[in-house]
């Protein structure tokens, strides 16, 4: 069993990254209170601009996840431009541009069809990688693993413990106090979004530049929206987004190693248990309506218009 | 930052102004797009928007396209005005054919005149089982129906696979994912010869009147409204929100499911895994175009239809990829948004604060 059950893990934290990453982006935003479900759209965009990139530059992975969090950057300003300074309804917007994101991805992307990239090697970490079992399942992965990783580190410590993430989560708790206490609440909320903007993109660029470095239309295939549901699931919380992201990522590969672990079960019936787990956890977390409305930032979804 | 002020009064101009508005300014930014991309900008215009319609057979093809979108945003815009957002119309279509398709599979070869018949009960039903999951899910357990409804489309998705991979496949069908084709007696007659366009139009149409008697003379519609905007006042007044979120997404899976049987029983014939191209999805920004109003919504679903043949046409005349339909789509509900936001407020002129 253990000799099944290795492989499964060593690609856990591979299938996690996207959903890491764009997890993260998506639980700066919404702590400021901004509600974005453009994430499938950014990803799409982010993807396919580091696809093009990469290809333009000779298979530069690097041009390629730089142009990614650029696109990503750049859809969320579209989102941030209606939903925030025009106040418009979060979740229709987020919806337009996941849209966008769809179509303007799959225009771009049919010259690129039959591409593909060499993608990354993956980057043994000296002396820990040479630990028995565990070595392989942590420390010999590609270098955007281990970025994902120092990122959580980062949105961890800076929400937690910095000034930057005090004043991000009161425009997320009360916009009204921050702005009569004179906090730019649309200038935080703006960077708050590019910064899930850049996330996304960014997950999107190591899904077509490095874990499968090919492009294909709709390659995202819902990771988007489950990193949005992650969050619901990590109830705002850095560490538990993590551990969620893991857990998906090891169901998300499951259907891979589903004949050496004896499951018979048709591959398409386990491709769909990312999505039904995903409902799953939403309903177990959901159900814990005080839970929920502990740690839901008190302003989300809700536009801002100040001095009114 | 801020770019708005507010208005005394919403502007009651721009509440119907917004979405012509939006047509405008996506055509204005399509005309920009086709420019970039080196195509002559009149002829690309009239490619898109006018060669679809110069003859019997583009108009039937846009009644054939209009149809399923119109009826998924006519169930749609009832949940949207009790701001239940169910996003995940497109898996209700797909378990709404599958239904429907298992009904004309078991009767291969010895359709009646119930067989038909018994197809539109069961996609409704389907449609409205896979709507009234999310329901359960967000009144029993509170769970957000964005999210379940959308993860619930890729279920359906993956269940149709299995289905047209596995026992549902065609024997003789050189083993494509796809089902046997239908036969007559589960198949919507065609209205005229040479045409694909099919009696389901009359769904659709029929469903027009159904939503605007709805909306406008009964007691249903109102209570729905008020439990969507106001839980409490709601259940106060003896209607509670839950019943509200069953309404809704019973409503708009229904009539998913319903333009799922009008897809297999006509165009498609069976049932494969390119059910639909998006429709369910589309069908949201019908609904937003068409104001949540049922006669607003048949308007707008002829322009989202020749949005689809402006595409294809695109792509046989242009050599541009029919993927551009789901930019315009894109970019029609951006513009609309924005417009939107002009309702109750008005552009602040630049004075520089944040």
């Amino acid at each position: 069993m253990i000799d099944h059950l290795s492989p499964i893990l060593i690609g856990t934290l591979g299938a996690a990254t996207p959903l890491v990453l764009a997890g993260l982006g998506e639980l700066v935003a919404e702590k400021a209170g901004v509600m974005n479900l453009g994430v499938e759209g950014m990803m799409l965009i982010g993807a396919i601009a580091a696809f093009a990139a990469a290809v333009a530059s000779d298979g530069s992975v690097t041009a390629g996840l730089l142009a990614g969090m650029l696109a990503g950057v750049l859809a969320a300003s579209l989102f941030a431009l209606l939903a925030l300074s025009l106040a418009a309804n979060q979740a229709a917007c987020g919806l337009a541009l996941t849209i966008f994101g769809v179509g303007l991805s799959a225009f771009i992307g049919q010259s690129y069809v039959s591409h593909s990239l060499a993608g990354l090697p993956a980057l043994p970490l000296p002396g820990l990688s040479q630990i028995p079992w565990l070595g392989p399942i942590l420390f010999r992965q590609d270098p955007v693993v281990y970025l994902a990783f120092l990122l959580y580190v980062a949105v961890a410590w800076v929400l937690a413990r910095t000034r930057i993430g005090l004043i991000l989560r009161a425009v997320g708790e009360s916009p009204e106090a921050a702005h009569a206490i004179g906090y730019p609440v649309l200038g935080i909320r703006w960077a708050a979004t590019l910064t899930g903007g850049a996330f996304a993109g960014l997950a999107g660029a190591y899904l077509s530049t490095v874990y499968t470095p090919l492009w294909v239309q709709n390659m995202t295939a819902g990771r988007g929206w489950i990193s949005v549901a992650l969050v619901v699931f990590a109830t705002w919380k850095p560490t538990r987004l993590l551990l969620g992201a893991c857990l998906f990522g090891g169901v998300t590969i499951l259907q891979f190693h589903a004949q050496g672990l004896g499951l018979d079960l048709p591959v398409e019936l386990l491709a769909a248990l990312p999505y039904l787990a995903t409902v799953i956890v939403l309903v177990l977390i959901s159900r814990d309506r005080k839970l929920l409305r502990l740690n839901l930032p008190a302003s989300l979804g809700k536009p801002f218009v100040p001095g009114r | 930052m801020n770019l708005l002020e507010p208005r005394a009064e919403p502007s009651r101009t721009l509440q119907w102004a917004a979405p012509p508005i939006a047509i405008g300014l996506m055509l204005v930014a399509g005309s920009v797009l086709f420019l970039l991309l080196g195509r002559d900008p009149v002829q690309a215009f009239r490619v898109f928007f006018i060669q679809p319609l110069e003859s019997g057979y583009g108009w039937s093809e846009l009644l054939l396209k209009a149809g399923p979108l119109v009826l998924i945003a006519e169930g749609l815009a009832i949940g949207f005005r009790a701001r239940i957002y169910n996003i995940g119309a497109e898996g209700q279509l797909i378990f709404g054919a599958i239904c429907a398709g298992g009904v004309a599979i078991h009767a291969a070869g010895h359709e009646t005149a119930w067989t038909l018949p018994l197809m539109v009960v069961a996609g409704a039903a389907g449609g409205m089982f896979w709507g009234a999951i999310p329901a359960l899910l967000k009144t029993r357990f509170n769970a957000e129906e964005t999210l379940t409804t959308l993860m619930l489309t890729y279920v359906a998705n993956y269940f149709l696979s299995w289905l047209v991979h596995g026992v549902w496949r065609d024997p003789a069908g050189m083993n494509f994912p796809q089902s046997v084709m239908f036969g007559d007696g589960a198949l919507f007659p065609v209205l005229t010869e040479g045409n694909r366009l099919n009696a389901s139009i009359f769904i659709p149409l029929a469903s027009v009147l159904v939503f605007q008697l709805l909306v406008k003379r009964s007691f249903l519609a109102y209570r729905l409204e008020v439990g969507g905007q106001a839980p409490l006042a709601a259940r106060y007044a003896g209607f509670p929100a839950g019943a509200t979120v069953w309404v809704s997404l019973c409503l708009s899976g229904l009539t998913a499911g319903l333009a799922g049987v009008g897809e297999v029983a006509g165009p498609i014939g069976q049932l494969n895994l390119n059910l639909s191209p998006g429709y369910g999805y589309a069908a949201i920004i019908v609904a937003y175009l068409g104001r949540l109003h049922p006669l607003g919504i048949a308007l707008s679903g002829l322009l989202m239809a020749l949005l689809y043949l402006g595409g294809e046409a695109a792509q046989m005349t242009l050599q541009l990829p029919a993927a551009i339909t789901g930019l315009f789509q894109g970019m029609l509900l951006f513009f609309l948004l924005g417009a939107d936001a002009f309702i109750d407020n008005r552009l602040r002129l630049p004075r520089r604060t944040a």
